[in-house]
């Protein structure tokens, strides 16, 4: 909502100067966006008087003119303009002058071998508007030497205010006034109700068919008018706040919607056909509207329409058709009510945003529906001469009839500062509302301010004229002592993982919860799809982490680097829920060349494997119980990853080598290693206190064994170590593979397998026959699984 | 000089002038080998009267102690002189360069969310989370905004064709308040809590980004005041900031959700061309908030004439741009590592009271 200084002042009795009316606005909540003065960049224009204008000696299209700018000495400027001629006044430029609207700064300099000290400017130059045919011409009273802004009108700050949704009553000057007033920065000048006299009776039909969406539709005729442009005072205020003056009614029209905050339209009686009518619109009817496009209509919306057509989208936007023109003699204007809800809804459901909805939407005030009429006529008439009708008043508008019980206490007790009774009443007062004072006050809420619906916004009207920066820092009551943890398990394993994941060495992604649909295909498709997505990139929602990793791997690959550890941490969004997971992704290098070890090492599954594996350690995850399962997801290399599973149906993890046709999908070259954590499927630890359980090192040291044992080629290694520690549960405490062997002495179709056995003994050393009686143990469990001790 | 002490300062000299190993274990062999000199002065003792053993026995026992710690001097200086030599030969380039292995990093966003609660669990909040695949109630409608209410204009909300019990469509929630009506719903009073977590807001330009973080705070409870929301986001800030020059403003303004409403200013400077928040001389917009309004503490079941409290919100991407300087929003979700190393953190750079919350 942008307005002018002086037009506030017309609303507003006030001294202040426009920097103490923008810090109060910000203040009592009408925040100023901007504030800009025309006349501050127009500075070093003067108004000058050309004292003698004689054709350039070396160009047809140029003259040489001396001005007189108040300088007392004449001036010569090089000028192009046709009407430049002598006693001509216009606008002077001197030398170093900024000109807006060529974007150039004036220096002296030799046109054409003539030397030019300055410029007379054009209304475009100026930025005053699009003419360019010739210079400005002022008045033959305009003193010379004056600045121009100021002689023309033009000093006239200008103030942009954002005004919250719930305002309706300051999306009008006269609304900010009434808020600027009880907060102390003027009186609020009363509004002038002219009175209009009907000189016979309305013509024309008016009635609202659809008293919902259009409880109150007010018009009325004026006949015989002479519709030009509007007067320079008008079309400068419109310029000024960003409107295109277009004639002197619908300039009035949009005049007094930013005065009032009340929306009006004006129709050319003579294109009407039958009664003006609001009701609503039918299924597929059309109306090309003012801002030149053609909306089509369903019946959830209103208009206003006569026999034949639709002339408007009630309360959004007026129809090209029946609008006026400057031929235009007899009008109906009108000032009606439309309910907000459907406002809000037809404009949202055509995508049109208007001066008039953003005002309908907010809500009108209800009663200013009749003075909006009479005013609109009068200053249709002001401009445009004319006979009014006598007016139309169809249905009635609702009436806001409310009462607040209030409790001045209210005011202490939520805004945390105490206002005296007295004053808030006087603040409630200034602003419309009417308090009748006493145990418990009745409060009358204004027409114009249906927000205001409790004491809780009582108290805000209160508080924001009364200053938000007189309520008090208060404390917070603190509870003794320390203050205790507030961390769930579920965000202490998040904390761990993430933390252990980047000591390991992964950059931690955060990556799109949306992706392309073409890339969640590969991992099952995505339950969740935007209906209204704002690119193809990002349709649906993950179904896992990797997608979103594997592009970012491919990205940073293809910028040129060797290794890529990337991980998040972050949800899966699948049909049942959404489920806290870590992803991660190893791609090219797992260690680059180097003098020490040589050739560039690339990942492996094994390097996922052990990822997964240190992440669910520090989730707690009980990672001796897990197995691996061999059936991973179809994103992965079938025989090269794995599930890490307390169970079938209990995967903690999974990991291994990115299929090759994925990889290819994602436009990666070489093995890519990746592995997801489902946080939420790690079992959580009972809590039993911070006690552990006893322990002493045991004071004999532990004896180490070596096996090596043939076993068939397709046996997992994992279930030889299960059999092998399961031998003897109390001695062997721990079983390490230490060698993988195939090939030369093994024979075909089997690996070898070499194992080292950590023996603890207890009290007392191991016998060479308990030794032996162990070693038995675990060389039979080890035949069981077709393991023979390799000779 | 008695002949015994001629012969332990030959001794000596021949062995203090051994040049190596091999030249002293010759000498040592010459005087205490079995047929070497001092051997051969020992055996004579048994020859000897009792008299002179007597005398002649400790003067020759201390000749061979002499000669024995002689050679044993000798042999560590020798053996020295030799390890001297060897290590001389065994120089490596202690600047060629070495592995630290990879460096991970923690993401800003992650970083600044553990800062937050770490804050705030100093003044009794706890972190609350909740879906980010929302319905329309707890989106908007038990946010006081209703179907067609303008507010709902300034959220572009993302929708699904899957609807819920009610046949409105699901949405992707566009703040982090459901996860407070989700909390007020539970009826644990009093609540302390922050709920920070990715929003969504079909927006995309240099300073918006279709997919964010927010963190809001929210606090029910018996006799809370505006005053105490002011405090409380001055504590946090300051902490956050760790800056004792912080300076908010608090503004009147509307959110649907809370009555009285404020929009809150935070104080800034320029410094090298950066903003650095501190001081008065310029504000910024930084936080919504305001008192939970009385229909939204009804929707959830409570009764808003027992208990009220606050609310408020902000970005995460935005308190991590203020604080660490990043100045472009869309690179926080590219997953550059060039990036994520250079503006991440390490591992351990857990954030704690006693250390700093900032890194």
């Amino acid at each position: 909502m942008k307005f002018t200084l002086s037009w506030l002042k017309e609303h507003l009795e006030t001294d202040a100067n426009v920097d103490q009316v923008a810090e109060t606005l910000t203040a009592i909540g009408l925040e100023v966006e901007s504030v800009e003065n025309p006349a501050d960049r127009l500075k070093p224009f003067v108004v000058a008087q050309v004292l003698t204008a004689e054709p350039h000696p070396q160009a047809d299209k140029l003259q040489v003119l001396t001005v007189d700018a108040g300088t007392g000495e004449p001036i010569q400027v090089v000028c192009g303009a046709p009407n430049a001629r002598a006693g001509l006044k216009g606008v002077f430029g001197p030398p170093g002058a900024y000109v807006p609207g060529s974007d150039l700064t004036l220096k002296v300099a030799a046109i054409r071998g003539v030397e030019s000290r300055g410029m007379m400017c054009s209304i475009r130059e100026l930025e005053l508007g699009e003419a360019h045919e010739g210079i400005i011409e002022l008045p033959a009273d305009a003193p010379v030497g004056a600045a121009f802004a100021e002689h023309a009108g033009l000093d006239d700050p200008v103030i942009d205010v954002a005004v919250t949704p719930n305002r309706q009553d300051a999306m009008g000057v006269h609304g900010i006034a009434r808020d600027l007033a009880a907060a102390g920065l003027g009186t609020l000048r009363p509004v002038a109700l002219p009175r209009i006299e009907g000189a016979f009776p309305c013509p024309i039909e008016i009635r609202t068919d659809d008293p919902e969406a259009c409880p109150a539709f007010f018009g009325r005729v004026v006949r015989g008018v002479r519709n030009g442009p509007s007067p320079e005072w008008l079309q400068r205020r419109l310029k000024a706040v960003g409107q295109r003056p277009i004639s002197a009614l619908v300039d009035m029209t949009n005049y007094v919607m930013l005065t009032y905050g009340r929306p009006l339209h004006v129709y050319d009686l003579a294109k009407l056909k039958g009664a003006l009518v609001a009701r609503r619109a039918r299924d597929g009817e059309e109306m090309l509207a003012l801002n030149g496009r053609t909306y089509r209509l369903d019946p959830t919306m209103t208009v206003i329409a006569d026999e034949e057509a639709v002339h408007d989208i009630g309360g959004i936007m007026g129809g090209e058709h029946s609008g006026v023109t400057e031929t235009t003699s007899d009008i109906v204007i009108e000032c009606a009510f439309f309910d907000p809800e459907h406002i809000a809804r037809t404009g949202q459901k055509l995508a049109l945003v208007s001066d008039a909805r953003s005002r309908f939407e907010r809500g009108v005030d209800p009663d200013f529906v009749e003075p909006g009429l009479a005013i609109a006529t009068a200053m249709a008439i002001e401009l445009a001469g004319g006979e009014p009708s006598e007016p139309i008043h169809a249905g009635a508008p609702p009436k806001l009839d409310r009462t607040i019980a209030y409790r001045p206490e209210r005011c202490r007790e939520l805004a945390g500062v105490d206002v005296p009774a007295e004053r808030q009443a006087e603040i409630l007062h200034r602003l419309g509302f009417e308090p009748t004072m006493g145990e418990t006050w009745q409060v009358k809420v204004p027409s114009w301010r249906r927000d205001a619906e409790g004491p809780a916004d009582l108290v805000e009207e209160i508080a924001r004229i009364y200053g938000y920066d007189k309520v008090p820092s208060t404390p917070l009551s603190r509870a003794p002592g320390v203050a205790r943890p507030t961390a769930t398990a579920e965000q202490k394993i998040e904390r761990k993982v993430r933390r252990t994941a980047a000591a390991r060495g992964l950059n931690e992604a955060v990556t799109w919860s949306f992706i392309p649909e073409a890339e969640a295909e590969p991992f099952g498709g995505s339950s969740w799809v935007l209906s209204n997505p704002i690119s193809e990139e990002m349709k649906v929602m993950r179904p896992s982490l990797l997608p979103g990793l594997l592009a970012a791997a491919r990205r940073n690959l293809a910028r040129g680097a060797e290794s890529v550890r990337l991980f998040e941490v972050g949800r899966r969004y699948r049909a049942d829920r959404e489920h806290p997971t870590l992803g991660l992704v190893l791609a090219g290098e797992r260690a680059p060349r180097h003098w020490r070890t040589g050739k560039a090492q690339p990942f492996d599954a094994h390097d996922a494997n052990a990822e997964a594996l240190a992440l669910l350690a520090a989730a707690g995850a009980p990672t001796d119980s897990l197995q691996v399962l061999g059936d991973a997801a179809a994103v992965y290399h079938p025989g090269r990853s794995g599930r890490l599973a307390l169970g079938p149906k209990n995967a903690l993890a999974e990991f291994g080598e990115l299929h090759p046709r994925v990889a290819r999908a994602f436009d990666l070259d070489g093995p890519v290693v990746a592995a997801e954590i489902f946080l939420d499927a790690v079992p959580q630890r009972r809590s039993t206190g911070f006690m552990r359980s006893a322990y002493a090192p045991p004071p004999l040291q532990a004896v180490k064994r070596d096996f090596a044992f043939l076993v068939p080629q397709a046996l997992p290694a994992d279930q030889l170590l299960r059999a092998v520690r399961g031998a003897d549960k109390t001695a062997i405490v721990g079983v390490r593979l230490f060698d993988l062997f195939t090939g030369t002495g093994v024979p075909e179709g089997r690996k070898s397998l070499a194992i080292e056995v950590k023996l603890q003994p207890g009290d007392r050393s191991f016998t060479d026959e308990a030794l032996k009686a162990i070693s038995d143990r675990i060389i039979a469990a080890a035949a069981k699984l077709d393991a023979t001790l390799r000779a | 000089m008695s002949d015994l002490e001629l012969i332990k300062r030959e001794w000596i000299a021949r062995i203090d002038g051994a040049r190596d190993l091999a030249a002293l274990e010759a000498e040592r062999v010459a005087a205490l080998g079995k047929q070497g000199a001092v051997t051969q002065l020992l055996k004579t003792l048994g020859a000897m009267s009792a008299e002179q053993r007597q005398s002649e026995g400790p003067r020759i026992h201390a000749l061979r102690e002499a000669v024995t710690e002689a050679v044993a001097a000798r042999k560590a200086a020798l053996e020295a002189a030799e390890l001297d030599r060897r290590l001389a030969t065994e120089t490596l380039d202690m600047t060629l360069p070495v592995e630290l292995g990879p460096q991970g990093s923690i993401h800003p966003v992650s970083q600044v969310m553990d800062e937050l609660a770490e804050i705030f669990s100093d003044l009794g909040f706890a972190v609350a989370t909740g879906p980010e695949i929302e319905d329309d109630w707890h989106n908007f409608t038990a946010l006081n905004i209703p179907e067609s209410h303008p507010a709902r204009a300034m959220h572009d909300t993302f929708y699904f064709e899957q609807t819920d019990a009610g046949g409105n469509r699901m949405l992707l929630r566009t703040h982090t308040s459901p996860v407070q009506i989700r909390i007020m719903q539970q009826h644990k009073l009093p609540i302390y809590a922050i709920m920070p977590g990715r929003t969504y807001r079909s927006d995309s330009d240099a300073t918006h980004t279709p997919m964010f973080h927010q963190v809001e705070g929210l606090v029910i409870d018996k006799g809370i005041t505006l005053g105490h929301l002011k405090w409380t986001l001055e504590t946090f800030l300051t902490a956050f900031f760790e800056r004792d020059d912080i300076v908010l403003r608090m503004r009147p303004s509307y959110f649907p959700f809370t009555e009285p409403s404020a929009e809150v200013d935070v104080g800034y400077h320029m410094e090298n061309g950066r903003r650095v928040l501190g001081g008065t001389e310029k504000w910024m917009e930084l936080l919504g908030s305001g008192m939970v309004h009385p229909k939204v503490i009804s929707n959830c079941g409570l009764d808003p004439d027992e208990y009220q409290g606050f609310a408020f919100g902000c970005g995460i991407d935005r308190l991590a741009m203020l604080k660490y300087g990043m100045d472009d929003l869309r690179a926080f979700f590219d997953g550059d590592m060039r990036w994520l190393r250079h503006y991440g953190f390490a591992a351990l750079d857990v954030p704690t009271l006693s250390g700093g919350v900032g890194a």
